[in-house]
Order: structure tokens, then C-alpha cells, then sequence
């Protein structure tokens, strides 16, 4: 009961030093919501509206007719038409388009006369994701055209044409119209979460150990155990307002609901909430100046988990030792649970190993701060 | 001039005296650009493939065959139920599914049309997009279909990155985005350190100008960031082998521009808060995400909603995005950069601005 008052009364004392600073405290609860807003809509890979540059040297009707069927895709956008093939180098270089086609003069002639026509494509390979987009994309408008017009040139022939010997009949799951911000969502929401819980915690012991105010909690006979939970449980309440106001954002704005068990998805993030508070900590008490942990802060959260937790790049195409390194990013296992649960709804029949880890990642690192809590009271005292 | 000189010095001092800083300041960028060069990979390889076949045939048998051998495809597993596919991609343990129906061996002797299912894991768009259209390519290829001697023959031409390696893509990216973490979290601390201290006070009572005393304050961060685009730009070129094609020197004078950038910010953040944990969200939330998400780093600018891409042109590295990766990749010069490097130097000089502003009013 004793042990209980002294957490509740360090509970008291940590929150009105949050509440002391509105500033700090509304951001820590708006700002991810916000600029979860903000990034959602950036935040895609479909690629559209390609700038588009040709170069037509025909100048005939079937130059024309593929043109035209570039044009009107939602795909490119026909930003500019040169007479000479090589201004279609230099607006590459400057970026004004992403793409050049070149139809050469002799185009139709060769298609009326049954003989392969090439088009010249020039790809601005920079991007890679894009530039394969834009070759997929190119090849299947070639294609259609090009069917069509080896089509009519056999009927007109009197020829029948042939069936084709094999359907491909795909179904996408989950995410039919392969939106990619309903993948990219799960992402940026563990992402907002990881850094606002390693960013809000990362500084509170330092910031005793730097003003000198640890002295007073080391003559008061808390246990270290007890000053964790004082210290993080004011925080966990902040970051569980912070979550429920990013779900609605997102429920609201970018319609992603939540398909399984909206229990699961609590337990789920609570496991994460806690993980996020329980490294922030650990740098705090590990850290010897504010300068230091915030360092270690964003180094430790900011891009691991932008990067090394699945968040865009699958981790199963990373090399074997970075797969390993993964395992240290709690992100990993809450992305594979909130995208399971938000997207899939599958429940923790699927993903319970992901959760398991997350919760030993979580209490790991609160059982090391709470260790080296009581290495820097023995210091003290 | 000599007081600047004097007043960087002491800074100068200050720093050496904790040498732990100075190691995070030097290794992290590199630790960090070996572990993330590795890791940021969009490229497409090795996704699982759980197959179903219920009656093998020699077609089927050569179709997976082709789908593995291309090692963009792994086979994970063969289910014999076709009712229980769906299961390996709810489990996550396939991405792809290739299911034959029982009669397609026969039909596919018999010349009717057969047709085979492909389950897509939707949830992760590129790899489903590209996946998608590797396999149909790959077993339309197999079975010759539309395969036409005649009609327009598409010749692709892929420039700067004919591996198509998005690697290259993000490696340059990653040189952009090291900097901005490392100096705009150190500067957006230098100032607020000394409010919460106390020894702002003792600034004001010496006869330094506030411009002074930013200068001095900066520099020694301006050469540790140049510093880091050395380190990260050798990691690049010699361990990633990222061609570096442009100007060496237009690169370093590009990266001061860009510094005066994230310079700029930090200070202004660290103006604006009045603790260190405040500063530190600031940095968090209002430089380094935006920075991350809305440069295009990875996302498209050009796939954004326009308010979105309006958005964009007030982030710094976007321009220093454009210019990493123009010097880097196309090789490009002054002539195809000047716009971008206008831009950085007015947002910088605005950012400098601002803060210097903002910093003489906190001094009254």
C-alpha cells in the first residue's frame, strides 16, 4: 500500500511538471496527430502524372494515335514536344521530364508494311521504383497499341486471330486497389509514435541528473522500480491520448479502419506504447548530459525505424546481418501486428510471436533502466 | 573580427572538452549510412511464392520452374489445398501465390485456354505491383503468348541507373538526410543549453553583437558537417560504389549552402523553445520528419496532392535532394542546379534571418 502511495505521489509530481509545460505537452499529444495529416497524403509510390517528352519524327497518324494514348493515361502527363532527339537529353537533366519517347520518320511506313517499328524510350533511371513504373507502364500502352494494330492488319488479311493459351487471373488481397498509402499508414503511425514516446522520456532523468534534483528523490525511500512507473506512466497516459487521436485521423481521413479486434489493437499498442517509454528511459538514465541523450534519442529512433523496421523497405530483401539488426527495432514487431490487425484482420492467433518479443523487448528495457536507476542512487548516496 | 575569432576558440574549446560529443557527431553518420544503405533496398527480389498444384504437370512444373529462376521468386511451400492458400499470406509467410487449377496440364495439352490464379499480398504495394507484373511477364513469356514478330517494338533506354538499383536511388538521399539529423539536433540544443544555464545572461553583458556570437556559435558545427559529407560521401562511393560523376567541389559548395539550411533551422528552433525538451520535439516533429517524408527521400514529390507539393518547396533538403543525386548519378552542373541552389540559399538566408531576429528580441 505504502509502495503504491509513493508511485502515486511521484505519478503527481511528474504530471504537473508536464502540465507545467502546455507547450511541450500539447505537442506531444496534437503534433503527431497533425502531422500524421500532414504526411498521409504524401506519403505514396503510386506513381502518376509521369512528365512526359517526345520527339516525333514520323509525324504521321499511328505517330499521332500512340501519342495520343500516352496522353491520355492518368500515368504520364505530355509536358513538351521537341523536333530533335537530343533537347529530350537535356530536359532529362533538368528534370523537366522523366521520360522521352522517340518515334522515328520512317514509323508508319514500317508498320503498314508489317515489319517491327521500334520506338526509342529514354528513362531517367534515377529513381528506381519510378523508372520501373514507368517501363511497365510504357510497355503495356506499346503493347495494346501494337496488338491492335497487328489485330486489324489481320482481319483485313482475312485472317482469324488466335486465342490466347493461358489466362493470368490475379486477385490482390487485403488491398485491392493497391493503395500504397494503406500500407504506408500502419507505418507512419508507429513511426509519429516511436519518436514522440523515446523524445518525451529520453530527457526526464537526465534533466534531475543536470539540475541536481535527483538528491531529493534519492533521500525519499522509493524503490527503483517504483520511480519507473512514476516516471513513465504520466507519459504512457500523454502517448495513449496521442494514439487515439492518430487512429480517428487516420479512421477519418484516410478510411483506414480497423478490421480485427479493436481489443487486440489496444493490447497491441499498449505493448508498443510501453517499448517506445522503456527505451527512452533506459537513454535516460544511461546518458549523462540533455545534449547527449537527445542525441541518442533521435539516432536511436528516428531513422532505424524509418528504415530498419518494414516500415517501406521489406525486410526480407535486406542482407542477412541487417535482417538480424531488425530484431532491435521494436517498430518491426508492432508493424507486423497493426498492419495484421488494421488491414488483414488477423488476430494474435497470427501475430503472437511479434507481440511476445515486443512485450520482452518492453519489459528489457524497463528492467535495465530501472537497474541503472539504482547503480546512479548507490552513486549519489 | 578578432572577437569572432576569440569567441570561436572558446567554442572550439568547449567542444574538445567533451570528446563524447565529438564522437557522435563523427561515427553515427557512418554506422548509420553502412546499416541504411543496406537496409533501403525497393528493389524487388526474392519474394515468397507458396505454390498450389494439386495434379503436377510437366507445364506447371516448368512455369515454377522459370519463377524461381529469375530469383525474383522464392519458393516457400507447396500447399495441396487450395482452400487453405490464403492462409500462408494471412500468416505473412507467402506473398505470392501461384495456384493451378486440377486440369491445367490437360487443357494446356488439349490447346484450350487454361487459366491460372496469382494471390497478390496487396498490403505492401510495390512489391505487390512489381511482383504482379513479373510473374504475369514471366509466364506469359513461358507460354509464348503474344509473342508478335511484327508491330511496335518498345527500346528501352535507362539512363544514370540502367540496374535500376534503388540503391543509388537512396544512398545520395541518405547523404542528405544524415546531415540534416546531425546538425540541426546539435544546433537547435547549443542555444537552448545555455537559456536553461543561465549563461545566455553572460553573453549579453559582453559587448559581442548577436550576429557575432551566432557566428561563433555555428561554425564549429559547419565544419563537422562538412566533416561528415566527407566521411559519408567516401562511404558511398567506396563501399556502396555509388558513382560520383559530377563536380566534387559544386558537391561541398552545395552541402554549405544546405548547412546554412539545417543551421539555420536548428538555431531557430532552439530561439523559439524554452526548454530542451521542447527543442527537442521541435527538431523531432517540425525539421527532421518533414524533412524525411516530404523531401523525396522515398515518396514521389511529383505522386503528392498539390497542397502537399506546396508544402514541399519550404523543405530544404528537397532542393539538396535534387542536387545530391544530380552531381552523384547524372553528373550534372551549375547550369542544371542554379535554381535549386537559389532556392537553398534564400530559404537559408531566411531561416538565418529569422533567427537572428528572434534572437536580438530575446536579448532585449
Amino acid at each position: 500500500m505504502a509502495a503504491l502511495r509513493m508511485i502515486a505521489t511521484l505519478f503527481v509530481k511528474e504530471f504537473t511538471q508536464i502540465r507545467r509545460d502546455p507547450l511541450s505537452l500539447g505537442m506531444l499529444i496534437a503534433l503527431p496527430a497533425f502531422l500524421l495529416i500532414l504526411f498521409g497524403y504524401a506519403l505514396t509510390f503510386d506513381v502518376r502524372n509521369l512528365s512526359l517528352g517526345v520527339c516525333d519524327q514520323d509525324g504521321s497518324a499511328a505517330s499521332r494515335e500512340l501519342i495520343r494514348r500516352f496522353a491520355i493515361t492518368e500515368y504520364f502527363d505530355l509536358k513538351r514536344q521537341v523536333d530533335d532527339p537530343r533537347a529530350l537529353t537535356r530536359l532529362i537533366d533538368h528534370e523537366v521530364i522523366r521520360v522521352g519517347l522517340v518515334i522515328p520518320p520512317d514509323f508508319e511506313e514500317r508498320l503498314e508494311a508489317g515489319r517491327p517499328a521500334p520506338v526509342q524510350f529514354l528513362v531517367d533511371g534515377t529513381n528506381a521504383t519510378i523508372a520501373s513504373a514507368v517501363t511497365g507502364y510504357a510497355d503495356a500502352i506499346v503493347r495494346a497499341f501494337s496488338g491492335q494494330v497487328v489485330l486489324e492488319q489481320m482481319l483485313r488479311a482475312g485472317h482469324r486471330p488466335p486465342p490466347a493459351a493461358v489466362s493470368v487471373e490475379a486477385r490482390i488481397w487485403y488491398n485491392p486497389e493497391l493503395e500504397s498509402a494503406r500500407f504506408l499508414l500502419p507505418g507512419l503511425i508507429a513511426f509519429l509514435l516511436m519518436v514522440a514516446t523515446v523524445v518525451a522520456t529520453s530527457l526526464s532523468v537526465t534533466r534531475e541528473r543536470e539540475r541536481g534534483t535527483m538528491e531529493q528523490l534519492v533521500l525519499a525511500p522509493l524503490e527503483p522500480y517504483q520511480l519507473v512507473l512514476g516516471k513513465t506512466l504520466p507519459y504512457l497516459l500523454v502517448a495513449i491520448g496521442s494514439t487515439v487521436l492518430i487512429l480517428l485521423v487516420g479512421r477519418l481521413l484516410f478510411d483506414v479502419e480497423v478490421r480485427g479486434d479493436l481489443l487486440v489493437l489496444a493490447f497491441v499498442v499498449l505493448a508498443y506504447l510501453l517499448a517506445g517509454l522503456g527505451q527512452g528511459l533506459l537513454i535516460s538514465t544511461v546518458a549523462p548530459s540533455q545534449q547527449v541523450a537527445f542525441q541518442i534519442a533521435i539516432i536511436s529512433t528516428l531513422l532505424p525505424t524509418f528504415i530498419l523496421s518494414g516500415f517501406v523497405f521489406p525486410i526480407y530483401n535486406m542482407p542477412p546481418v541487417i535482417q538480424a539488426l531488425t530484431y532491435l527495432v521494436p517498430a518491426r514487431y508492432f508493424l507486423v501486428a497493426l498492419r495484421g490487425v488494421m488491414l488483414k484482420g488477423t488476430g494474435l492467433a497470427v501475430f503472437w510471436p511479434d507481440v511476445l518479443l515486443l512485450l520482452l523487448f518492453a519489459g528489457l528495457m524497463l528492467t535495465l533502466s530501472s537497474i541503472r536507476l539504482r547503480r546512479l542512487f548507490q552513486h549519489l548516496m | 573580427m578578432e572577437q569572432v575569432l576569440a569567441f570561436l576558440r572558446k567554442e572550439f574549446r568547449q567542444l574538445r572538452r567533451d570528446p563524447r560529443m565529438l564522437f557522435l557527431l563523427i561515427v553515427p553518420p557512418i554506422v548509420q549510412l553502412v546499416l541504411l544503405g543496406y537496409a533501403a533496398n525497393l528493389d524487388v527480389r526474392h519474394v515468397p511464392l507458396v505454390v498450389c498444384d494439386p495434379v503436377p504437370s510437366a507445364t506447371s512444373r516448368d512455369l515454377v520452374q522459370r519463377l524461381v529462376a529469375s530469383t525474383y521468386f522464392d519458393l516457400v511451400g507447396y500447399e495441396p489445398d487450395a482452400r487453405r492458400v490464403g492462409e500462408w499470406l494471412d500468416r505473412g509467410e507467402a506473398t505470392v501465390a501461384l495456384v493451378f487449377p486440377p486440369d491445367f496440364g490437360k487443357e494446356v495439352a488439349q490447346g484450350t485456354t487454361a487459366s491460372v490464379q496469382l494471390l497478390v499480398d496487396g498490403s505492401e504495394t510495390n512489391t505487390a505491383t512489381v511482383a504482379l507484373s513479373y510473374a504475369s511477364q514471366i509466364i506469359q513469356h513461358a507460354l509464348g503468348v503474344g509473342a508478335v514478330s511484327a508491330g511496335v517494338v518498345p527500346e528501352l533506354r535507362v539512363w544514370f541507373n540502367p540496374a535500376l538499383s534503388s540503391r543509388w536511388f537512396i544512398i545520395p538521399g541518405l547523404v542528405g538526410l544524415l546531415l540534416t539529423v546531425m546538425t540541426t539536433v546539435l544546433t537547435a540544443l547549443a542555444l537552448v543549453k545555455e537559456k536553461e544555464t543561465g549563461t545566455l545572461e553572460q553573453l549579453l553583458v559582453t559587448p559581442l553583437r548577436p550576429a557575432t556570437v551566432l557566428l561563433g556559435k555555428l561554425v564549429p558545427f559547419l565544419l563537422i558537417g562538412l566533416l561528415d559529407v566527407l566521411l559519408v560521401v567516401l562511404v558511398a562511393t567506396l563501399w556502396f560504389q555509388v558513382p560520383l560523376r559530377g563536380s566534387i567541389p559544386l558537391l561541398f559548395g552545395c552541402a554549405l549552402l544546405f548547412l546554412l539550411n539545417t543551421l539555420g533551422l536548428g538555431l531557430l528552433i532552439s530561439t523559439l523553445s524554452r526548454t530542451q525538451q521542447q527543442a527537442l520535439i521541435g527538431a523531432a516533429f517540425f525539421a527532421l520528419m518533414p524533412m524525411i517524408i516530404l523531401s523525396g527521400f522515398v515518396f514521389p514529390i511529383e505522386s503528392m496532392p498539390p497542397v502537399i507539393q506546396a508544402v514541399t518547396y519550404i523543405v530544404p533538403l528537397r532542393y539538396f535532394l535534387t542536387i545530391v543525386r544530380g552531381i552523384f548519378l547524372k553528373g550534372v552542373g551549375i547550369s542544371a542546379l542554379w535554381e535549386e541552389m537559389l532556392a537553398l540559399l534564400v530559404l537559408g538566408l531566411l531561416l538565418f534571418g529569422l533567427s537572428t531576429w528572434r534572437f536580438r528580441r530575446q536579448l532585449h
